[in-house]
Order: structure tokens, then C-alpha cells, then sequence
């Protein structure tokens, strides 16, 4: 390791990318502010030996993730999971991923079992340790959201992380209440007059999370993981319920190369299509700047399930929808540097 | 302390005793005033050091217990009916986990057509989920049963329901005692979890499991099923010597000594039954009950001690499964399967939706059984002319409409009718 900068100054003003990625390296920043994974303290909670696809955004993100919170809660702290890849790609038992207590239950149930278990710690004396629950979008945002809405509004104990790869990866890549206009999945084939996902349906759910007003709700992206981690970071400096909604690119559901995962999760954000913001008690307290805006066909391009929208050459009036859902998204929450 | 007193606030009380750590509430007829009599033991701070969470669905009152369970307290719920329905995928997930908790269910009926009175066809719908299910057949039996459930469900770690009959139980007011604290703590040692989510013992719960090991892992739950008779005796037993009086065991006989006529029941129906048996034996009939008080696991043995002199047994059941008949029935079927010289089985199907069942119509069906045996299931008081309407009418139009609906308005036009001819005879 190299020598820290001297002042926090330096390090503010002067703004240090690493090459062609717009992402800070952690050499050309103070100990304190290295990420979680940089530190051979982490907890590696997630730990290597599990069975995800090459290049999956859902296990980068929990690793970043779960040693953030494990780092935050002085490593008191016991996970919840709902059926889902995260699930089955990390207990393929006698072996596990999870250096931690870690419970699965059922795939809609995540956020009550875990309010069930924060309840059990402060009654048998152990306030100290907290909880996460954890799921795929569709154990969140559909079958799950029952609980999660329950869990948010009695205001319980419990951090409830999104790992959103836009469908039902789990099953075979079938369309949940996340998956984007115009995406291929198995439950939304390219055929008729309407190929993909139709429009004008589903659900962002940490609208509906800021809804409740509850202590903090963020979406985080693994194309930046310092700010995952500071978002968990904050998350757990709460009490009460917290959400945080992560875009987490799926190569296999989207028809992706491994190799692309950080850079289709870049592309989310700065195309506008993945709003990233910071809200608490109800209101939005940050929203990440687009640093360099890309159209949103960049994004599409790399990936199969939008491979319709670019057959034959013509241009297809869809993709200037999904662009105008973009600009929507940057003018709403002021994507964009004014 | 004797109190007059409504079961459900019975059960309330004693359920507070057994000290649960996390309880879990949803409202649902007729179990409800159970979860509201805890909360307000709660509130007052008459159960201290436990969390009363009022959640948003069944599905989520369950879960919440077993994250609690897992976690190392002791957990509680209650429901009934839809509510039970609603948990289902929860109430498999709890035994498959072998999670002690501890569920009251007010037993109700299942809609469609939706009914809030009781019969058995919630109990029964999830029979075969892993849980102990102990049927109680008095509200001092519905309060004590709890006691024995916690210690029994965490002995084993297998979930327990306490099955109490809605309304007749849960809303009736009687005469009961409330134990002491001190010896329901004598009975009910603190909650010693054999798995639990632990900072200091990182473990996982909850993996999936292949055709390698699947079987393996069912058959250890019908293991400790099948090895708990014993337990299960004992600690009715250890009940008995301790509080001084009869709860719990595998079943109770009736004049069953010299019986040659033997009736099988569950739950409340056993008083009003006891009752008639009391009759008959005044004109000296020969015969006799056998209440079952623990359905699941099932006695076999025990019950086919009990019915080993009896030459005619008739089951009462209080559900109905459409494509087969009584289910309690069905499974004292499969006690007789080995037995030498099995006795006859006749099955009655009684009070489902809450339809009363009188000391009249039982006297009525157990004298009819001893003479003139049938197949099948009987269904006691069945309204045949009502029947027969409704089945010729669906008849002769392909539109007939909804059964439940025509139903009612064929009662209705009978009872105008009677109204109307009583009338008209009153001013002949
Ligand atoms: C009640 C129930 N319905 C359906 C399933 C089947 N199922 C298991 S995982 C899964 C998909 C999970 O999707 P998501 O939550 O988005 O997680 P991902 O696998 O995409 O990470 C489905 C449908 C189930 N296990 N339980
Ligand atoms: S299918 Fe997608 S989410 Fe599942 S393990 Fe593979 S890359 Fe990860
Ligand atoms: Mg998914």
C-alpha cells in the first residue's frame, strides 16, 4: 500500500478517477475512507466457493454489502434470506458462503422473519446484535412486499437489502414487477405486436419504501462500491427500518458478457435509467450526478434481452420510449448537473 | 385461582404464564380475543420482557415467530380458518425447520362459502404440515393444554398447535383455574433452543436440500413423531402431579371397558357426547368414547388398545373432505388396518359451519348405527329436502348459479311458506 495523502483537502479537491472508469482508487485516498474490502478486517462474509454465474452482479453486491453492514455492526449481526439465486448459489450445503448466522425461510417472508429475529435479540439481552434481510426483486418488489411494507411501517429494526437483476433469475429468467419495458424474459418472449416486457407497468420500489417514511432509503449500484458501502454504512448508523435497492446486472438473464457487469451497471446510471439517491424520514437527501451522460441505446446494445429492439437496421420507436424514460428520471431527480 | 371466566381470556392468561418471548398478532374470528387478552398482559406489564408485534398478515404472524424461534426466543401465535390457509407455506416452513412454536387455533370453518363458525376443517387442512396438533376438549383442558404444548413443542423442537373449538370454547365463559406462576415455571423450564442464530456460532439454517438427503431429513421428522407417544403420556402425567388435574395425553377413554359400541371424537363435541352415553348406559347400552386429544402424531397403538374389545366404532367428524369423506375417520381406518378382528368403522360427519350438534340427533345417529350400519359418511342432520331441490333444480338449466346462494333462498322460501300456511291456519 501506498502512502496516504496527507490532508483530507487534497483528497477533496482534487478529483482522481481510476483510468476510464470514474471510479476512485482506493490508493489515492486516506485509510479512513478505503473501502470495507480494501481492509484485510473485513469479514468476508460471503466468502469465495459459492456457485454464481461468472461476472454476477447480485454476489459482488452482497459482498460488498454484508461486510459493510458486518463492519458497521462490529460484526453482531445475523442475515435473513429470501429464496432466490442469493440463496441457492451460496449453500450448496455441507457447504456455505456465509461466515455468519444466516436463516432462509421461505421466498416471500425474508422482512418478517427478520423482524421476528431482531424482536428475538432484544428480548433475550442482545440489543447489540442487528439484523439484514436480504432478496431478489422479485422476493421484494412482488411476492415479498407484503412483509417488506408491513416490516417498514411498524418501523422494526431490520436493514432490507434489494439485490435487483430485473427478474426472476432463480427460475429461469422470468419477468417480476422490476423487469424494464421491452426486456426478453422467459414470461415476456419477443413475439406479437408487443415482443419484451410491455409498457407502462411495473413498480420502483424505493419510491415506495421513501413512502413510508421510515429512517433511510438509498439505491446503490455495483458500478460504484464505495458508495455502497458508505450507503450501508449510513444505513446502519439507524435504527428502526432501513431499505436499500441494489441494480445488480445478471450476465445470464441479460443476455450479457460477464466481462460487462460493472460497466452495464455504470451505463444504468448514467443513461438515467437507474436513479441513484439517498432519502431519510421520507425525503430525498442525495441524489448521485450523472457525471457523463450516455445514451440509453449504449446501454441496450450490450445486452440480448434488448437484442429486438436493433434487428434489421431500422430503428425502433421503443427505444426512444425507453430514452424518454431516462430523461424523465434525470429531470425528476435532477440527474444532471444544472 | 377459580375463575368465571371466557376461554379465550382463560387462555390468554395462561399463555402469559408460559412466559412466551415474542408473540405475534393478526385478527381473526374466532381466535382473537386470545391474541387481544395477551397483548393487553403485555401492555400492563403483567408479561414483562416480551415483544407483542402486530403484523400485517398471517403469512407475515408466522414468520415473524420463526425468525424469533430461530433466533432463541420463545414464540408465539394464534389463528384460525383463512388465517391458517394464509400461513400455510409458513406453518410447513416452521416444522420443516423444527421450530417450537407454539399456535392456538380457534378451529373454524373454510370458505367458500365464507363461515366464521366452527368445525375442524382448518386443523385438518394442514394435518400433515409436521406439527403436533392436541385438541382440547374443555376450556380449562384449552388453558391447561398451552402448559403442556410449550414444554412438549421444545422438548422435541417441533411446532405445536392447540386446537380449541371456536365460540364454544373461545367464547364461552366458565368456571377456571388459573395456575400459579410458580409451578407453571416448575413445569416450563426456560427455552433451550438445539439450533439457534448465533453471532458467537456462525451457522446456516435454511439450505437446500437434494434427493440426497431429503428423505433422510423427512424421515427424522416422523421419527420424533413417532418416538413421542411416550413423551407425550408423561408429560400429561407430570401435568396431572403437578397441577391436579387431567390435560393432555394421547386420548381418553369413556366407559370403554365393556363397550361393544365405541364413539371416536375430537374436541368440545365430547361433552355433549359424554352426556348422551351417560344416558344410554342409564338403559344399559353398552357403550362407550374414546376423545382423542392428540391427532397428530397419530396413536395408533393407543387406539387400537382402546378399541381393541369394541365390536362397532363410529367416528365423528367435525370437517368434510369432498372427494373422501370424514379425515378423522379416514385415519382411524389405518389404526384398524393390522388389527385382528377389526371392529366396524361408521362414519358421521357433524357441526360443520358451526350447525349445532344436539344430545337429540347424537342419541339418534349412535342408536341408528347399532342397528342399521352404513357405508360411507353419514352426515348428521343434513337437510334432504333442501338437498333434493337443489340437485334437481341444477338439473334443468345449465346456468343454475352459485350453489351457497340457491341454497339460502330455498331455506328462505320454506320458511315463508311455513310463516305464510301458519298464518293462514291461524285465521281458519
Ligand atoms: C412461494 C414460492 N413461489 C415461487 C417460488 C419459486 N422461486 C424460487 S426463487 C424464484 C425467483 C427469485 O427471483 P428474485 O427474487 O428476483 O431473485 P433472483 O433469483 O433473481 O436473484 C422463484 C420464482 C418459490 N420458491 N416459492
Ligand atoms: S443467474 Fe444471474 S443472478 Fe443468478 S447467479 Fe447467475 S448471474 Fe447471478
Ligand atoms: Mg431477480
Amino acid at each position: 500500500m501506498s502512502e496516504a495523502p496527507r490532508s483530507m483537502e487534497t483528497v477533496q479537491k482534487l478529483k482522481f478517477y481510476q483510468k476510464g472508469t470514474h471510479t476512485v482508487g482506493n490508493r489515492l485516498i486516506s485509510e479512513a475512507e478505503r473501502n470495507v474490502q480494501a481492509s484485510i478486517e473485513r469479514s468476508n462474509s460471503l466468502t469465495c466457493g459459492h456457485r454464481a454465474c461468472q461476472g454476477c452482479g447480485e454476489a459482488l453486491g452482497a459482498r460488498y454489502a454484508i461486510d459493510a453492514a458486518m463492519r458497521a455492526a462490529n460484526n453482531q449481526l445475523i442475515a435473513v434470506n429470501a429464496t432466490g439465486c442469493l440463496e441457492v448459489f451460496t449453500t450448496p450445503y455441507p457447504e456455505t458462503s456465509w461466515q455468519m448466522p444466516w436463516l432462509h425461510s421461505l421466498f416471500g417472508n425474508a422482512a418478517a422473519v427478520a423482524t421476528g429475529v431482531a424482536a428475538a435479540m432484544r428480548v433475550t439481552g442482545k440489543p447489540q446484535v442487528r439484523t439484514v434481510a436480504q432478496g431478489g426483486d422479485g422476493g421484494t418488489t412482488d411476492i415479498g412486499f407484503g412483509c417488506l411494507s408491513g416490516m417498514f411501517e411498524r418501523n422494526d429494526d431490520v436493514l432490507y437489502i434489494c439485490y435487483d437483476n430485473e427478474g426472476y433469475m432463480n427460475t429461469g429468467v422470468q419477468r417480476s414487477s422490476a423487469t424494464p419495458p421491452a426486456a426478453r424474459t422467459a414470461t415476456t418472449p419477443t413475439l406479437g405486436t408487443e415482443p419484451g416486457n410491455v409498457f407502462g407497468t411495473g413498480k420502483f420500489v424505493p419510491k415506495i419504501a421513501v413512502a413510508h417514511d421510515i429512517p433511510y432509503v438509498a439505491t446503490a449500484s455495483v458500478a460504484d462500491l464505495h458508495d455502497l458501502e458508505a450507503k450501508v454504512t449510513r444505513a446502519m448508523s439507524f435504527q428502526g427500518a432501513r431499505y436499500i435497492h441494489i441494480n445488480v446486472p445478471c450476465p445470464l438473464g441479460w443476455g450479457a458478457s460477464s466481462g460487462d457487469t460493472i460497466k452495464l451497471a455504470r451505463l444504468a446510471i448514467e443513461t438515467g435509467l437507474f436513479p441513484v439517491f439517498e432519502a431519510e424520514h421520507g425525503r430525498i437527501t442525495q441524489v448521485r450526478k450523472i457525471r457523463k451522460r450516455a445514451p440509453v441505446t449504449d446501454y441496450l446494445k450490450l445486452q440480448k434481452r434488448y437484442a429486438h429492439l436493433f434487428k434489421g437496421g431500422v430503428p425502433d420507436p421503443r427505444v426512444a420510449r425507453i430514452q424518454a424514460m431516462a430523461d424523465r428520471n434525470i429531470a425528476d431527480y435532477g440527474l444532471v448537473e444544472a | 385461582m377459580l375463575e368465571q371466566i371466557e376461554g379465550s381470556k382463560a387462555m390468554a392468561r395462561t399463555i402469559a404464564l408460559c412466559r412466551p418471548q415474542v408473540i405475534c398478532a393478526y385478527p381473526i374470528t374466532p381466535q382473537t380475543h386470545i391474541v387481544e387478552g395477551v397483548g393487553e398482559l403485555v401492555r400492563d406489564g403483567t408479561l414483562a420482557n416480551c415483544e407483542f408485534i402486530n403484523v400485517e398478515s398471517e403469512f407475515a404472524a408466522l414468520s415473524v415467530a420463526i425468525g424469533a424461534s430461530a433466533a432463541g426466543a420463545r414464540a408465539y401465535t394464534a389463528t384460525a380458518s383463512q388465517g391458517l390457509l394464509f400461513m400455510a407455506e409458513a406453518v410447513y416452513n416452521a416444522a420443516g425447520l423444527g421450530l417450537p412454536i407454539v399456535m392456538t387455533l380457534g378451529n373454524r370453518a373454510i370458505g367458500a362459502p365464507i363461515n366464521i363458525w366452527n368445525d375442524h376443517s382448518d386443523a385438518m387442512a394442514l394435518r400433515e404440515s409436521g406439527w403436533i396438533q392436541l385438541f382440547a376438549e374443555t376450556n380449562q383442558e384449552a388453558a391447561d393444554l398451552h402448559i403442556i404444548a410449550f414444554r412438549l413443542a421444545e422438548e422435541l423442537s417441533v411446532p405445536t398447535m392447540v386446537c380449541v373449538d371456536g365460540f364454544i370454547l373461545t367464547h364461552a365463559m366458565e368456571r377456571i383455574d388459573i395456575p400459579d406462576q410458580k409451578i407453571v415455571d416448575a413445569y416450563l423450564p426456560p427455552y433451550e433452543p438445539v439450533q439457534v442464530l448465533d453471532v458467537e456460532h456462525p451457522m446456516s439454517i435454511g439450505a437446500m436440500v437434494g434427493p440426497d438427503a431429503f428423505t433422510e431429513v423427512r424421515y427424522l421428522q416422523y421419527y420424533k413423531q413417532q418416538t413421542s407417544f411416550r413423551l407425550i403420556e408423561t408429560l400429561s402425567q407430570q401435568f396431572a402431579k403437578l397441577f391436579g388435574r387431567v390435560a393432555g395425553g394421547l386420548l381418553r377413554s369413556y366407559h370403554t371397558e365393556d363397550a361393544e359400541f365405541v364413539v371416536v371424537a375430537m374436541g368440545s363435541i365430547n361433552g355433549t357426547i359424554k352426556d348422551v352415553i351417560d344416558e344410554m348406559r342409564a338403559e344399559d347400552i353398552a357403550i362407550g368414547l374414546v376423545s382423542l386429544v392428540t391427532f397428530r402424531p397419530f396413536p395408533i397403538r393407543a387406539l387400537q388398545e382402546a378399541l381393541a374389545h369394541a365390536r362397532d366404532v363410529l367416528v365423528i367428524d367435525k370437517a368434510l373432505d369432498p372427494g373422501m369423506g370424514g379425515p378423522l375417520a379416514s385415519n382411524v381406518a389405518i389404526a384398524f388396518r393390522n388389527m385382528d378382528d377389526a371392529p366396524n368403522l361408521h362414519s358421521a360427519i357433524c357441526g360443520l359451519g358451526g350447525r349445532p350438534v344436539t344430545k337429540a340427533s347424537l342419541s339418534r345417529l349412535f342408536r341408528q348405527a347399532m342397528v342399521q350400519p352404513w357405508e360411507g359418511p353419514h352426515f348428521l342432520d343434513l337437510n334432504d329436502r333442501v338437498i333434493a331441490r337443489e340437485i334437481h333444480r341444477r338439473g334443468k338449466a345449465r346456468r343454475a348459479g352459485p350453489a351457497a346462494e340457491n341454497i339460502l333462498k330455498i331455506l328462505e322460501r320454506e320458511r315463508a311458506e311455513k310463516a305464510r300456511a301458519r298464518a293462514e291456519a291461524g285465521g281458519a
